[in-house]
């Protein structure tokens, strides 16, 4: 073409223009919608001169508050991008009857449902859950950062390089076509020989990097950094779940990166791990992944949990039943879900001992996450309950999540799963468990906590309006998929031939519509929230009448949290502290210790993209310059000694004292 | 976390709050390891390293299958030695916690190994290769 092709095949590997997808139509529009957009945004910025704010204020901070405000931020970026894959595939659904083609092409409709699963997961549940837990657990046990401040800030920018890689897949090359977990042979070299997959392997790989090193960081931070006299009995629960979420990290992330290196080794390097031939055995990858894989579930439901619990208890205005049983629930769930792997796969090929053995076990793991239930129930019972917005998530997801984990139970039964296996009865449990579970924890979570984190409430009528578009949307979406399931519809399908489906795929596509109607609203909610902040203004910290220790500081906290490290006697140390009278110190206060704001953390994650990209398109030379940057640019960051400072006490003194101002105006 | 002084930022709340209390830090530091022991911890690493490479490409032993434990059985012994001395782990350092995290670990590797070695059994014995006259007999 250019008369040196193997010039240019140096330059560019497998890079041609070829790869950028301008004869489809629906990726033409979207990249314009999207380059707009993103210019606009750009724009905007550069107008109001914002990027040394962002920078200094923001990409380059090490504070635990920001770094978990922006890691919500992409998670519900990200939402946006795995919901409008959502609707399209119920859209597909709902018209290619008969032969009706629809109108996505099998090639772009398996790139929608494995983007749609990759995204909603690992880049819109797992910052979500990441982000609230970076922001509370440092608050609720009385410390100032998290144990390693430059970490976390690398963890958020490399979970980020992980989105943009798989979001480059949409405008160069194509997306994977395998399905979330990218099973083997399908995913090989073989039968997959685009970037689809490599795409795929990639983002993961970087993004895991973020989310193993962000657990390690946690659990250091909740094992060494609580407030004296906070013992781990003392701990509230969600820091208690997200103690376990993040063991269930560190354990379990390993086992992924160490699977899909050994599919990447397959795909680059020509091994035969995971081929059909030459000792290969693509059943091994199925087995590890999913011993990954159903840790995974537990690791976004535990801190859903947790909010609950806390949600629960403030809204009662009591302490929670059985704090004890729920701690031990918690880390019975954490060791439960390591042996429960198999029940994904019944349908392999084990033997009935190997089946029985994992259905057994899946149906005991519902029993501590059935106590957590009555917990809940009995913290309510003749509690004074205040409906806000984050309790009526809870009692939603109360009512929804049983159902999704008596289908569960349903699913753990093996000669069951034979019939419902990859049907769409499956499809409905889990979004079921995580739309029910998770999604609805963590909008209870950004309510419960958004006037911690912003100094102000969220608007509660369009909270109320989001949460009911998102319960009854949920309910008509999913329920007709149980329908289906039990008719043997299976996944993944891009156009069906019984015309007396369709009906159900068309309420299912109306429900879609609804919960983009809950997403909308929760939108107009931060929207309108923000122009009525003065309204919604909260100015004592406390606007919920909480009881653990993030609601004893600021709203929004300062830069140190806390002025003096709080000393905790009791669980519920807040509630405790406020009812014993407790004054907040006025004088004496001394210099902060903190740590600077680096921009490393962006550099790497940079760079890392850069090295996914070449290696993705067999850029070789770029992929080599690009990984020797990395460690080049990792190495010189530990010669930079100018990590700390200190906040003046003159500082922290004026800062405290125009809290006790505005505290004084109150009242 | 650290008790090196030209990196004080790795606990920023920690060193501060550690005037009020000092019910966390307890002083059970990892040790850090002497010249000695570095030394005796990698005479043994290349030791460990050798024997197997020794056992396969000299052929040692007739049977591939004592080989092959010969080699896992070593490695074990090497993943020993790097933890004593290399990142000096003793049941005390970190106050217990570094004991309990390798427990942890152990058990969940132990879950995986023998899950992965009971699944992968199963999956060979009941799947054997078919031919297709055999998938036509299928009930």
């Amino acid at each position: 073409m250019f008369g040196n092709t193997t010039l240019t095949q140096f330059l560019f590997g497998r890079l041609t223009f070829e790869a950028i997808p301008y004869h489809e139509p629906i990726l033409v529009v979207t990249f314009i919608a999207v380059a707009l957009g993103g210019l606009a945004l750009l724009a905007l910025i550069t107008k109001y001169r914002l990027w040394g704010y962002l920078w200094r204020e923001w990409f380059t901070s090490v504070d635990h508050k920001k770094i978990g405000i922006m890691y919500v931020v992409l998670a519900l970026v990200m939402l946006l991008r795995g919901f409008a894959d959502a609707i399209m595939m119920r859209l597909q659904q709902a018209i290619a009857f008969g032969g009706n083609e629809g109108y996505l092409n099998p090639h772009h409709y398996d790139q929608i449902f494995t983007a749609h699963g990759v995204i909603m997961i690992f880049f819109m549940a797992m910052p979500f859950v990441t982000g609230l837990m970076n922001f509370v657990v440092p608050l609720q046990i009385g410390a100032r950062d998290v144990s390693f401040p430059f970490l976390n800030n690398f963890s958020f920018w490399m979970t980020t390089a992980g989105a943009i890689i798989i979001m480059m897949s949409l405008f160069v090359g194509e997306f994977a076509r395998t399905g979330w977990l990218a099973y083997p042979p399908l995913s090989g070299a073989d039968y997959s020989p685009g970037v689809g997959v490599d795409y795929y392997i990639w983002g993961l790989q970087v993004a895991g990097v973020g989310t193993t090193l962000s657990g390690i960081n946690l659990i250091a931070t909740i094992v060494k950094m609580r407030a004296p006299g906070m013992t781990f009995m003392k701990m509230p629960v969600f820091t208690w779940t997200s103690l376990c979420t993040n063991v269930l990290i560190v354990a379990t992330f390993p086992i992924l990166t160490a699977t899909l290196a050994l599919l990447s080794l397959d795909r680059y390097a020509g091994t035969n791990f995971f081929t059909n031939d030459l000792g290969g055995n693509p059943m091994m990858y199925v087995n590890l992944i999913w011993i990954w894989g159903h840790p995974e579930v537990y690791i976004l439901v535990l801190p859903a949990f947790g909010i609950f619990s806390e949600v629960v208890a403030t809204f009662c205005g009591k302490r929670l039943f059985g704090y004890a049983s729920m701690v031990y629930a918690t880390c019975v769930i954490m060791i439960l879900s390591y042996i429960v792997w198999l029940h994904h796969f019944f349908t392999m090929g084990s033997g009935a001992s190997v089946n029985a053995f994992f259905g057994i076990t899946t149906m005991i793991i519902s029993i501590p996450t059935g106590a957590k239930m009555f917990n809940w129930l009995f913290t309510m019972y003749r509690g004074r309950i205040r409906y806000e917005v984050p309790m009526y998530w809870t009692v939603g997801f109360m009512v929804t999540f049983v159902i999704g984990g008596m289908t569960g139970v349903m699913l753990a039964i093996p000669p069951a799963d034979f019939v419902l296996h990859n049907s769409l009865f499956l499809i409905a449990h889990f979004h079921n468990v995580i739309i029910g579970g998770v999604v609805f924890g963590l909008m209870a979570g950004i309510v419960y906590w958004w006037p911690k984190a912003f100094g102000y409430k969220l608007d509660p009528f369009w909270g109320k309006v989001s949460f009911w578009f998102w319960l009854i949307g949920f309910y008509v979406a999913f329920m007709p998929l149980y329908v289906l399931g039990l008719m043997g519809v299976t996944r993944r399908v891009s156009q069906f031939e019984d015309p007396s489906l369709q009906i159900w795929f068309v309420i299912a596509a109306f429900g879609a519509v609804l919960i983009a109607c809950g997403i909308g609203s929760f939108i107009i909610q931060l929207v309108v929230s923000f122009l009525k902040r003065d309204q919604l203004r909260e100015t004592t910290g406390d606007p919920w009448d909480g009881r653990t220790l993030e609601w004893s500081t600021s709203s929004p906290p300062p830069d140190y949290n806390f002025a003096f490290t709080p000393v905790v006697h009791d669980h519920d140390s807040w509630y405790d502290m406020k009812s014993r009278g407790y004054e907040r110190p006025m004088t004496g206060f001394k210099p902060i210790h903190m740590p600077k704001n680096t921009g490393t953390g962006v550099i790497l994650a940079g760079i890392s993209v850069v090295f996914a990209f070449a290696m993705i398109w067999y850029i070789w030379w770029l992929a080599l310059v690009s990984f020797i940057a990395l460690i080049a640019t990792a190495i010189g960051h530990t010669f930079n000694y100018d990590r700390d400072f200190h906040i003046p006490a003159e500082t922290v003194t004026a800062t405290e004292d125009a809290r006790s101002r505005l505290l004084a105006e109150r009242t | 976390m650290s008790s090196h002084p030209n990196a004080p930022s790795h606990a920023p709340a920690h060193e501060s709050a550690s005037h009020a209390h000092h019910g966390h830090s307890h002083g059970h530091e990892a040790a850090h390891g002497t010249f000695r022991s570095y030394m005796i911890g990698f005479a043994l690493s290349v030791i460990l390293t050798a024997i197997p490479f020794w056992l396969v490409m000299g052929g040692v032993f007739d049977s591939k299958l004592l080989t092959a434990f010969f080699v896992m059985g070593l490695g074990v012994v090497q993943i020993v030695v790097h933890m004593v001395y290399f990142l000096h782990m003793n049941p005390r350092s970190e106050g217990g916690w570094t004991m309990m995290a390798l427990i942890f670990t152990l058990v969940l590797v132990g879950i995986t190994l023998a899950g992965s070695l009971w699944v992968m059994h199963h999956l060979n014995t009941n799947m054997m290769p078919m031919s297709p006259e055999m998938m036509k007999n299928m009930p």
